[in-house]
């Protein structure tokens, strides 16, 4: 995803001398191929994530688009203040770009898990937050984001993620994408995560449900569209998230679904719960402790269906 | 414009609307208004009739609390109309105690958490110089938001790519919130602390105009810090270095005493 991301915005600013890239002293042989060929449009701040996001600022009110580049929680909780104050009270045009979304750095311990990154960015007024679930969303999400004004924020996910879209597909942000469809329960995914939920979908198709699949790879603004349908053309819904189901995809989808009067007949979160991530471990294997991988989703999904 | 006279009439307006709005930071208003009187009166590039002119100098107010002044020197300077001022702080007003852009001609940045103030203006500078303008950013600081690591984070930022078109000016009137800076978190040697992270520091009386205005001259190849040493409260003499009127409202005799010092004071 993170390779995906930096070839398409190296194209679009190959084209576009608006756009900047800024790093904090990471990405290491990733960001080298956009660095040498627009030298201008590159910049390493070092580690120094306030002035990341400040400087970022500081260049979008002069009219560039900025991507910010880090790992983790370094661009985003580090410097909430600056993208809550400096960005989004401006609505600067800075796109806070972090990769390895969830457990991606699952081996490197707690510090480099983003699990609570969606619901408090989430919480920036004007911020639009876009967790990609595969490779072209990814890239479809560049462009995306580079169409609309204002900050954003966009998790990617370590992981390669292959590609769920079909021929002649369209991207935008805002509208959740029916990756797999059935009647019988309702899948939805963000973030790379999205590749267990369409393998438990396929899965469970063996066993005569149906699930349809949800990719809402963005959650500001969610898409009200998208789970109306489910709720009204299915038996329930499981959001399906690599962080806290508090205040993330859990949560957006909840709050939608209360404040706008869809019934999903049954729901179910899976994600982390009130405890940090204290295991090591690839991403996979976390996603299996922590209950939100294939088998815990088959799990909620035929739970689900047995509650009709 | 006579700046001496735009530093008086700074002073007055804040007064004035830090007693009717029932807000605070006098103290910090009155220490900044000889570098606002100079920087608006005679250093800024701007244009009232044009406030987002592109070529225009930049002037971030990065110690937000301190706004009342800004909005004093930007309506004295034509931005709008003097008598919103009287707004400040009221229900429904666009003028905030901690300065903010939404609705104000002529302020870039809304501030009030310190330290954003210097790490946004090296963004702009950056901007600046890769499109090959001229024009110039000026932040202004509090002396006790210099124990923000953010602002030391902007200082190495732009004195490794050489801003030579960002200023930043301390007002260092030696007392913070609670008690002394020399108390709270020592600033000294501060001007060699900038001097060591690459920044050209040149140190003037904060209340000397034309020790001011030759301060704001561009340096050849780095960032430039005035550190403009001021009193806290000046202007007045029951304000002045004293740690009380940071957060006190001039109410009453105390706002009648005020007033009669600064309307009698020359010119």
């Amino acid at each position: 995803m993170r390779d995906a991301f930096v070839a398409r915005l190296l194209e679009r600013a190959t084209a576009d001398p608006r756009i900047m890239l800024i790093t904090a002293d990471l990405g290491f042989g990733v960001l080298t191929r956009f660095a040498e060929a627009l030298p201008r449009q590159y910049l390493n701040v070092g580690v120094a994530e306030q002035n990341l996001a400040a400087v970022a600022t500081g260049m979008a009110l002069e009219g560039h688009v900025v991507f910010t580049y880090s790992i983790g929680n370094f661009p985003t909780l580090r410097c909430l203040e600056q993208l809550r104050n400096d960005a989004c009270y401006h609505g600067a045009a800075v796109k806070s770009v972090a990769i390895g979304g969830g457990f991606s750095y699952g081996p490197l311990g707690f510090s480099h898990f983003a699990t609570e990154d969606l619901a408090i960015l989430r919480a920036l007024p004007g911020m639009t937050v876009v967790a990609p679930g595969d490779l072209w969303e990814a890239e479809e999400s560049v462009d995306a984001l580079i169409a609309a004004p204002g900050p954003a924020y966009l998790r990617l996910d370590k992981s390669s993620a292959g590609r769920t879209n079909a021929a002649g597909e369209g991207f935008a942000l805002g509208r959740s994408r029916r990756v797999r469809d059935g009647g019988d329960v309702t899948l939805v995914a963000c973030g790379g995560i999205l590749g267990d939920a369409v393998a438990a979908a396929d899965a469970l198709a063996g066993e005569g449900l149906r699930c349809r699949v949800l990719s809402m790879h963005t959650l500001t603004p969610v898409d009200g569209a998208g789970l109306a349908a489910a709720c009204a053309e299915t038996g329930g819904l499981v959001t399906i998230e690599e962080h806290v189901v508090s205040g993330g995809l859990g949560g957006a989808v909840a709050e939608h679904c209360l404040e706008h009067g869809l019934r999903p007949r049954a729901f179910a979160r899976l994600g982390l719960r009130g405890e940090f991530a204290t295991t090591v471990g690839g991403q996979a294997y976390l996603r299996d402790v922590y209950g939100m991988g294939r088998t815990a989703i088959m799990a909620a999904a035929r739970d689900i269906a047995a509650r009709k | 414009m006579d700046t001496r006279a735009l530093a008086r009439r700074i002073r007055v307006h804040a007064l004035r609307m830090v007693n009717r709005g029932g807000s605070s930071h006098i103290g910090s208003i009155f220490s900044e208004a000889d570098v606002l009187a100079v920087l608006y009166g005679a250093v800024l590039r701007v244009d009232p009739a044009r406030p987002d002119w592109p070529d225009r100098d930049r002037f971030v107010l990065s110690k937000g609390h301190a706004g009342a002044g800004v909005y004093a020197a930007l309506a004295e300077r034509g931005f709008f109309p003097v008598e919103w001022l009287d707004t400040h702080c009221a229900d429904g007003s666009r003028l905030s105690g901690h300065v903010s852009h939404k609705g104000v001609p002529g302020v870039e940045l809304s501030t009030g958490s310190l330290g954003h103030g210097l790490p946004v203006c090296g963004g702009m500078a950056y901007a600046a110089k890769l499109a090959g303008k001229t024009h110039r950013v000026f932040c202004l600081l509090s002396d006790g938001e210099c124990d923000e690591g953010s602002n030391w984070e902007a200082a190495m930022f732009a004195a490794h790519h050489r801003l030579d078109n960002l200023v930043a000016v301390v007002d260092y009137n030696k007392i913070q919130s609670l008690a002394p800076v020399a108390d709270t978190l020592r600033l000294e040697p501060f001007a060699d602390k900038w001097r060591s992270f690459g920044w050209e520091a040149r140190e003037v009386d904060g209340h000397d105009h034309d020790a001011l205005r030759a301060a704001f001259g561009a340096s050849r190849d780095r960032p430039v810090v005035v550190i403009a040493h001021t009193v806290k409260g000046r202007g007045v003499s029951f304000m002045e270095n004293s740690v009380l009127w940071h957060y006190r409202t001039p109410r009453d005799a105390e706002y009648d005493a005020a007033l009669a010092e600064l309307t009698a004071a020359a010119p």
